[in-house]
Order: structure tokens, then C-alpha cells, then sequence
């Protein structure tokens, strides 16, 4: 793959001569100047503003800037509504990331065989990744329709169910057809992640294997999973982060209701900042957010540090 | 040599199909909803293929729904986007592959964290900041944001590249009178070209789908790019499912065939290099 891994297979004498090039940090700025800029007007601006408005009382539009310490925060956690969402985030996050590691795993695998027709199986696969997750969430949402989807239209065929069936309204269902579809979004690319891990394992060692005697379950949890661990550690960290910040399928599907029914901690804050005008609890929710998500991505930092300085 | 056709072969194959037909059947179901005539849409029972194949929805479409301004937007937003993310990343991506210098450490530890942070965590921030400068409801604001949450995969990609290509190749060219900004753009940049090509697709795609941000900063809705257009087609009490199919199809094929042509590349740059 010529992707950011291919330095490392570089002949030597572009390294050195790479090293030799040290220049000083003010002679790197016309180059990556602009980049850097980029960042700070879209990432560490929006979290400046975040944090400093969670300590002060102020309206979405207002101009008002009064300092009130800990105030926004002592009320969120006041909100009783507030508990809920927090453990249904921590199912919806751990539940999908489960799922979808456990389905991506077996799925690599099959599409690392050789057969035919194996080019059509990873286009199929691609189709929930490049399309918008909104255009995707609102079919599921047509598929699953009580009266004219075709989930309930095929159960009905089979003598499952007599009557239509409100699945996405329903709320003892609704929550886990949420969860599936974004399990169903989230496996091409955990797939693909894992499928570039496996094919990273040379051949010949699996052959050796083989050789040895070892039947294919023992090469696949003895010799293959075990080399999968930097593959999967990565993927999950990524899915970790990707499902906890996850918008448009609840939003799509629900708006996160009836109520606050299948709201996740990422649409609650939305709502209460953009529908409640309740801006004081929204920020302070979107820092406790954003200091979760902190903290996985420094999980993400420690697990890619020892390829991070070889680009 | 030909391998026969062995149980486990046939095992392989029927379930890789299956698994493929899962992942593949709801936008079938999207597609045969968007041929079927109104009646048939809320028929009951419903049909699972059109009995009717009313193709015409392709062209009543853009008369039904404002969605050329939808798409206009889109197609401004996102080109205009992928293009302040190449004039930005280029320089970036070449200096840290040939360069070392202080700070470059840090340097790209900040753009793996922007690849981290998605746009959903820091809205109220990013909501604020763009009133801030009166630009809501503007085309800059959401080029910029856009830009700025998918500059990191091109940099890691394109960074990639440049180190694969040999420093000789641009020496030569300078010993041949070149300044290394014309080394850059005249052997470089051309070797590289499959990289490029990769982030700009990636990059197109990724603004093409951006919803969180534009649902938030978008209010004409004659600026609202596809994504959140659409969520407005939802909200009516008689939904037009054939007329929203239909548009849906035509933003979701042209991406999806874009990214298959990007395939092989997707996780090198999307994990930063820490996956082989």
C-alpha cells in the first residue's frame, strides 16, 4: 500500500538525507502555516468558546458574558433527565462498537478468501460507507415503515406478525433499530480496517503453518488474531469515538423521542441548545462530552505513537 | 491452476453474497421506492418491486422539489471545499515528509486530533464562532468548516506519497535549474497524482455528507446543501418517499462509485498509518 506506512520500506539514503534536512521552525511556517490556521479557526476555536461559555450566563444569540462559575453545571447534573440519556449512551456506545467489532471480525475474514465474484462482495460493502448517513438512515427509516415498509410487508408474508408493527415508533423497539443501523453504517469501514490487517500477514508464515499441521481455526486464533491486535485496537478507539459523536441517525429517525426517549448525550445536547435555548446546561454537557472524548483520543495518540513520527 | 469447487467454497461464496446483498439491499429498496408511482408507495399490502416502473419521478423530481438549490449548494460547498483543503494540506503534507523541525511532533499530533474531533462535539463552539463573525447562512462558513474537519486525512495521505518518492528525483531536477517549488510541482506533484486524486474524492465525499454543522448554520433554504434539504422532505405529514428516493439516489451513486474507485487507499489515510 503507498499510503503513509510506505517510508518505512524506503531504501536508506532517502532517510538519512531526510534527517539532514533540519530546518527551524520559522522556515517551516509559510508551509504548513496555512494548515495550521485552518486548525485553530475550526477546532481549537469552537472549544475555547465552548468551555468559557460553560462558566457563564448567556442566551444561544445573547451578548450577555457573566461569569457564574460552576452554576451550569450544578444544574445539568440537577436536570433529571439528564440520567437516562447518560445510560443509554454508554449502552448505545458500548453496545454498537460490540456488534460491530464482533460482525466486522468474521466478515474480514470471509472477504480475505479468494472466489469469485469477491470485487462485487467489497463493493457492496462500500455503499453504507460513501453514502450520507442521513440518506441511509431515512430509508431504514421507509424499511421499517408499519404500514408500508418492507420489513413488516415480508413478515407478514412469512406468517411472523398479523398486524404492522410501528418499530421505529415503538419505544420498547426503537432504541435497538437505532443501534442497528448505526452497526450497519459503522461495519464497512471497521471491515476494511481489519481486512488491510489481515492481508498485512505474510503468506508464508501462514503456509508454514499450514504445513505444520495447524488447521485453519488454530492459524486464525493462534497466528492471525494475535497479529490483529494493532488493527482492532485502532478500529475500536476510532468506533469509539465515531458512535459516541453519532447525530444523524437519531436525529433522522426520532429526534431522540418521544421526549428524551432515545436520546444519546450527543443529541441531548444538541436539543438543548438549539431547541430549548438552554445554553448554560447544553455547554456544560458539551464539555463533559468533549472531555470524554479527550480522553479516547488520547488513547488513539499512545496506541499509533510508535508509527506517528514516521510519516 | 484451477482449484475445484469444494463445500467449503460454495459455503465461502453464498455467505459472502448474503452479507454483500445486506449491505447492498437497502439502497435497492431505496431504488425500487423511487420508480413506484404514488399509489403504489402507500399501497397496502405494499409491493416489494414496482408493479408500475414509473421512471418519470426522475424528471418530476426537480420540478416537485427545490432540490436544484439544494444541489447547487452542495456542489459549491463541496468543490469549493476540496479545493481550500488541497491548497492547504500540498504544502503541509510535502514539508513534513521531507523535513524535520521543531514542533513537527506536536504539529502532527494536532492534526490527528482534529481527525478525532468531529464537528457533532464542538457545535455550540463552532455555532458561536460563526455568528461571531455574522457569517450564518453563508457558503464561506460551511467551505471553511468543511475544509478544516477533513484536512487531516489529505495530509496524512498525500504525506505518505511525497515520502514514497525519492528526494533524488527532485535534486536532479534542481541540479536542471527547477527551484524546489517547481521540483515540487513538476515532478512531485505529478508522481503523486493517485494520491491527490484519493483526497480529493475523500474530501468531496465527506463535504457532500457533512450534516451536523449545515443543519445548524443553515437557515435559507434556498443555501441548504442535500443532507439537510432532505430532512425537510421527513418533517411533512405526507411524505413524498418516491420524489425523496429519487433525489437521494442521485447523490448517493455518483459518491458511491467515486469511493470504489478510492478503495485501496480509504484505510491507509483514514488510520493514519498506524494500520499496515
Amino acid at each position: 500500500m503507498a499510503t503513509a506506512t510506505s517510508s518505512e520500506t524506503k531504501p536508506q539514503s532517502t532517510k538519512k538525507l531526510k534527517v539532514s534536512h533540519n530546518v527551524s521552525f520559522l522556515s517551516a511556517l509559510p508551509w504548513i502555516g496555512p494548515a495550521l490556521f485552518l486548525i485553530f479557526l475550526v477546532v481549537i476555536w469552537p472549544v475555547v468558546i465552548l468551555v468559557r461559555t460553560s462558566f457563564t450566563d448567556i442566551s444561544l444569540a445573547g451578548s450577555l458574558l457573566e461569569f457564574n462559575g460552576l452554576a451550569n453545571y450544578r444544574d445539568l447534573f440537577a436536570n433529571v433527565d439528564l440520567y437516562p440519556v447518560l445510560r443509554r449512551t454508554f449502552f448505545w456506545v458500548f453496545g454498537i462498537v460490540f456488534f460491530t467489532i464482533a460482525l466486522s471480525l468474521p466478515l474480514a475474514q470471509l472477504i480475505n478468501q479468494n472466489f469469485p465474484g469477491r470485487k462485487f462482495v467489497r463493493w457492496a460493502l462500500i455503499f453504507p460507507w460513501a453514502a450520507s448517513v442521513v440518506m441511509t438512515s431515512m430509508i431504514w427509516t421507509w424499511i421499517l415503515d408499519a404500514y408500508s415498509g418492507e420489513l413488516n410487508l415480508t413478515l407478514s408474508e412469512l406468517g411472523l406478525i398479523s398486524e404492522p408493527v410501528d418499530w421505529v415508533g415503538n419505544p420498547g423497539t426503537s432504541f435497538y433499530f437505532l443501534m442497528w443501523v448505526a452497526i450497519f453504517v459503522s461495519i464497512p469501514f471497521t471491515t476494511f480496517v481489519l481486512l488491510a490487517g489481515l492481508q498485512s500477514i505474510p503468506n508464508d508464515i501462514v503456509e508454514a503453518a499450514s504445513v505444520d499441521g495447524a488447521t485453519s481455526w488454530q492459524i486464525y486464533r493462534r497466528l492471525k488474531f494475535p497479529l490483529l491486535r494493532n488493527s482492532l485496537l485502532i478500529a475500536t478507539i476510532i468506533n469509539l469515538i465515531n458512535v459516541f459523536n453519532s447525530f444523524p441517525i437519531i436525529w433522522v429517525m426520532t429526534r431522540g423521542g418521544p421526549g428524551y426517549d432515545t436520546d444519546t448525550t450527543t443529541t441531548f445536547a444538541y436539543k438543548l441548545a438549539f431547541i430549548e435555548s438552554n445554553m448554560g446546561q447544553s455547554t456544560a454537557l458539551g464539555v463533559l462530552n468533549f472531555g470524554i472524548i479527550l480522553i479516547v483520543v488520547g488513547f488513539y495518540l499512545k496506541a499509533t505513537k510508535a508509527t506517528r513520527t514516521e510519516v | 491452476m484451477k482449484k475445484g469447487i469444494t463445500p467449503k467454497k460454495i459455503a465461502t461464496m453464498s455467505g459472502a453474497y448474503f452479507v454483500g446483498w445486506i449491505f447492498v439491499y437497502p439502497y435497492i429498496n431505496m431504488f425500487f421506492t423511487s420508480v413506484k408511482t404514488r399509489e403504489e408507495v402507500y399501497a397496502t399490502p405494499s409491493t416489494h418491486i414496482p408493479v408500475v416502473w414509473q421512471w418519470r419521478n426522475y424528471i418530476d423530481v426537480w420540478s416537485e422539489a427545490p432540490i436544484w438549490g439544494y444541489l447547487k449548494s452542495s456542489l459549491i460547498i463541496s468543490i469549493s471545499a476540496t479545493l481550500l483543503v488541497l491548497i492547504v494540506t500540498i504544502p503541509a503534507a510535502y514539508f513534513i515528509s521531507r523535513y524535520r523541525f521543531k514542533f513537527r511532533g506536536f504539529f502532527l499530533i494536532l492534526v490527528l486530533a482534529t481527525q478525532m474531533f468531529s464537528p457533532t462535539a464542538l457545535i455550540i463552539g463552532i455555532f458561536k464562532e460563526v455568528d461571531f463573525f455574522n457569517a450564518l447562512d453563508t457558503y464561506l462558513a460551511l467551505i471553511i468548516l468543511n475544509a478544516g474537519f477533513n484536512l487531516a486525512f489529505a495530509i496524512w495521505l498525500l504525506a505518505g506519497f511525497f515520502s514514497s518518492i525519492p528526494v533524488e528525483i527532485e535534486e536532479a531536477a534542481m541540479i536542471d535549474g527547477c527551484t524546489r517549488v517547481q521540483a515540487l510541482r513538476k515532478v512531485t506533484l505529478p508522481i503523486a497524482l493517485p494520491g491527490l486524486v484519493t483526497a480529493v474524492i475523500f474530501t468531496f465525499v465527506a463535504a457532500w455528507n457533512e450534516f451536523t454543522i449545515a443543519l445548524t448554520i443553515m437557515s435559507s433554504v434556498d443555501k441548504k446543501p442535500l443532507p439537510v434539504g432532505l430532512t425537510s422532505f421527513i418533517g411533512q405529514y405526507d411524505v413524498a418517499w418516491e420524489y425523496l428516493f429519487a433525489t437521494t439516489m442521485i447523490a448517493i451513486v455518483p459518491v458511491v462509485i467515486l469511493f470504489i474507485m478510492i478503495e485501496k487507499y480509504l484505510v491507509g489515510g483514514l488510520t493514519a498509518g498506524s494500520v499496515k
